[in-house]
């Protein structure tokens, strides 16, 4: 590690793993509800546990990424963090606000609109938070060297931060605010996060494969082209049923098709660097983890989304365990799993020891990775079935939920493997490792 | 790979590119907005109840739970035209009573069945979420959800 500064991603590495604990104990007991409806549903209904479980994930996912900024732009820009005192303020506003928002929604207190739930002012901390963020790094890279992966990383922020702020436009109209609340969502999970996803990627394959910046940063912008060419109007697929006009049914079905594209690139890109790679690096895990995202996030955000996003089936499909299914795959295959790769090469340099126990770390992504597949076949299973009963032949929606009730059964199975495999690798994270081994340059 | 560009016409055409698409994309959502406005929805009749009754549904994160035109949770039933089921299109008075029994009865208790919380809510608020209800029943949703013949 060369630049001091770096140890600022030290705080948010770990915030982001208690909050992901936090956030898969959530959606176990969320899943555990689905099968004994009654488990505690007096103290902790389903509503609460629901906000808490999509929430934290936001939350250290956001962590993760500030995390990553910090750690990989004084490498990129050459340079130290331009303000590391507030950057340790920015971190504790942040956890102060994320914390605070998880105890109020167990005492009922939240707004209503989904994933947007958090009270205003936890809203405004956020903006404050994000503006400092967005502060500190603008000046570290103004002062420093401009790569393509620092500018992709720096654009994909502000992207972040600006379209945040439709968080604050909740119309009475509710065709209306569903129309701009998708301005916060999409234009996040399937726009500008893809940017930050590919600069991680990025800068993860140059560290790790030696092969040509240059190659790697061409390719990069190729790949974030595609994302948001497909992307921005993709966003129509959600326009298809909330009183939108029809020719978004027209727009959205081929734009977002094309959605698939950038995630295939990612694919061959990353698996076509790794081949080409100069340097036999230690951090194994790390490299996995980076495979690993690109091909799960093909098939989470690439295959699972394009399944249902054709406006004549999703017609059928929209609003069923379908979207769960896609939601829970491409979550895990881009966000997280880019996360725990950035997590994952960090760490050992954080720390300053050898990449250790990395056999943990691998089990654990084999675990964890398997868990979250066999999660969304089972969903997919359920939500087939729940189409065709509800949506083709009519049948009444609890009616169809005893029918599918076997699936949810699986789906917590599937989610007490992934409870494991992640603690596995907070453990295997966090754990006493080779510290009489020098740092790795 | 890709040798046919260089770095430099990559970065443009991403940034060129993206400029162009958001244009256009921000242009689509005014005419949406007009559209919205004008022609799917009935701003007429979108009153301060009906308002009052969106902020009861946001106040109570039935949306974590339900879904409304088919976003939200999945694990209760859409609402969207709960209004009509519960047969408040052809009797107003009767709409408002059954929704506000079904709510009042929750939850069931009943084991092995989903529990939809106790609410508590108001008069006002039982009255403003009807308002809501039924007001939304009336968006034109291009025909969604699909009505199987039952």
């Amino acid at each position: 590690m060369k630049y001091q500064t770096q140890k600022l991603a030290y705080p948010y590495f770990v915030a982001a793993m208690g909050l992901f604990v936090a956030q898969v104990l959530g959606g176990l007991i969320a899943g555990t509800i689905y099968v004994f409806p009654n488990f505690l549903s007096e103290i902790l209904p389903f509503n609460i546990i629901r906000m808490i479980h999509t929430n934290a994930l936001i939350v250290w996912l956001l962590m993760g990424f500030f995390g990553a900024t910090y750690y990989l732009l004084p490498e990129e820009a050459e340079t130290e963090i331009y303000s590391p005192k507030l950057a340790w303020i920015q971190f504790w506003l942040f956890l102060f606000a994320a914390a605070s928002a998880v105890v109020g929604y167990l005492f009922g207190v939240h707004e209503g609109r989904e994933f947007l739930e958090q009270p205003l002012w936890v809203k405004i901390a956020i903006v404050i938070v994000a503006l400092m963020f967005m502060f500190n790094i603008s000046m570290t890279l103004l002062k420093g060297k401009r790569t393509a992966i620092s500018i992709i990383l720096i654009t994909g922020l502000w992207g972040l931060t600006l379209f945040f702020l439709f968080a604050f436009y909740n119309p009475s109209n509710l065709s209306l605010d569903k129309m701009y609340w998708w301005y916060v969502i999409h234009l996040w999970v399937e726009g500008v996060w893809e940017l930050i996803l590919a600069a991680i990627l990025g800068f993860l394959l140059i560290k790790m494969t030696g092969v040509d910046r240059e190659i790697i940063e061409k390719w990069l912008y190729v790949i974030v082209g595609l994302a948001l060419f497909s992307g921005l109007l993709g966003t129509g697929h959600h326009y298809y049923w909330i009183g939108t006009p029809g020719y978004w049914q027209w727009l959205g079905s081929i734009f977002s098709a094309l959605e698939v594209f950038p995630f295939l690139a990612m694919v061959i890109f990353a698996f076509y660097i790794v081949r080409k790679s100069t340097r036999n690096h230690p951090n194994k895990a790390a490299l996995l983890w980076v495979l690993g995202c690109t091909v799960l996030s093909f098939f989470g955000a690439g295959v699972w989304g394009f399944m249902h996003t054709l406006a004549p089936i999703n017609f059928y499909t929209h609003g069923t365990q379908i979207t769960s299914s896609h939601g829970h795959l491409a979550f895990y295959g881009a966000y997280v799993m880019i996360n725990l790769a950035i997590i994952s090469y960090a760490m050992p340099h954080l720390r300053g020891m050898q990449p250790y126990n990395q056999n943990l770390n691998m089990w654990s992504f084999w675990i964890t990775s398997s868990g979250m597949v066999f999660m969304t076949f089972t969903l997919t299973a359920a939500g087939v079935l729940q189409t065709h009963l509800e949506r083709v032949l009519g049948m009444n929606y609890m009616d169809v939920q005893e029918q599918i009730a076997l699936f949810y059964w699986m789906r917590l199975g599937s989610g007490i493997v992934v409870v494991i495999g992640v603690l596995l690798f907070v453990y295997a994270t966090f754990a006493k490792g080779k510290e009489e081994q020098a740092e790795i340059r | 790979m890709s040798e046919g560009i260089t770095k430099t016409a990559a970065r443009n055409i991403f940034f060129g590119g993206t400029i162009f698409f958001f244009v256009i994309f921000v242009a689509l959502t005014v005419h949406s907005h007009l559209y919205i406005v004008n022609v799917s929805t009935d701003s007429s009749t979108l009153n301060d109840s009906v308002a009052r009754g969106k902020h009861v549904w946001e106040k109570n994160s039935c949306i974590n739970c339900h879904t409304i035109f088919g976003e939200g949770a999945y694990f209760a039933p859409e609402v969207g035209k709960v209004w009509i089921k519960f047969g408040g299109a052809d009797d107003p008075e009767m709409g408002k009573e059954v929704l506000k029994a079904w709510m009042e009865a929750m939850p069931t208790g009943i084991e092995g069945r989903r529990q939809m919380p106790a609410f508590n809510l108001t008069d006002q608020e039982h009255e403003d979420l009807a308002a809501f209800f039924e007001w939304i029943s009336r968006v034109d949703t291009q025909g969604w959800p699909p009505q199987p013949e039952e």
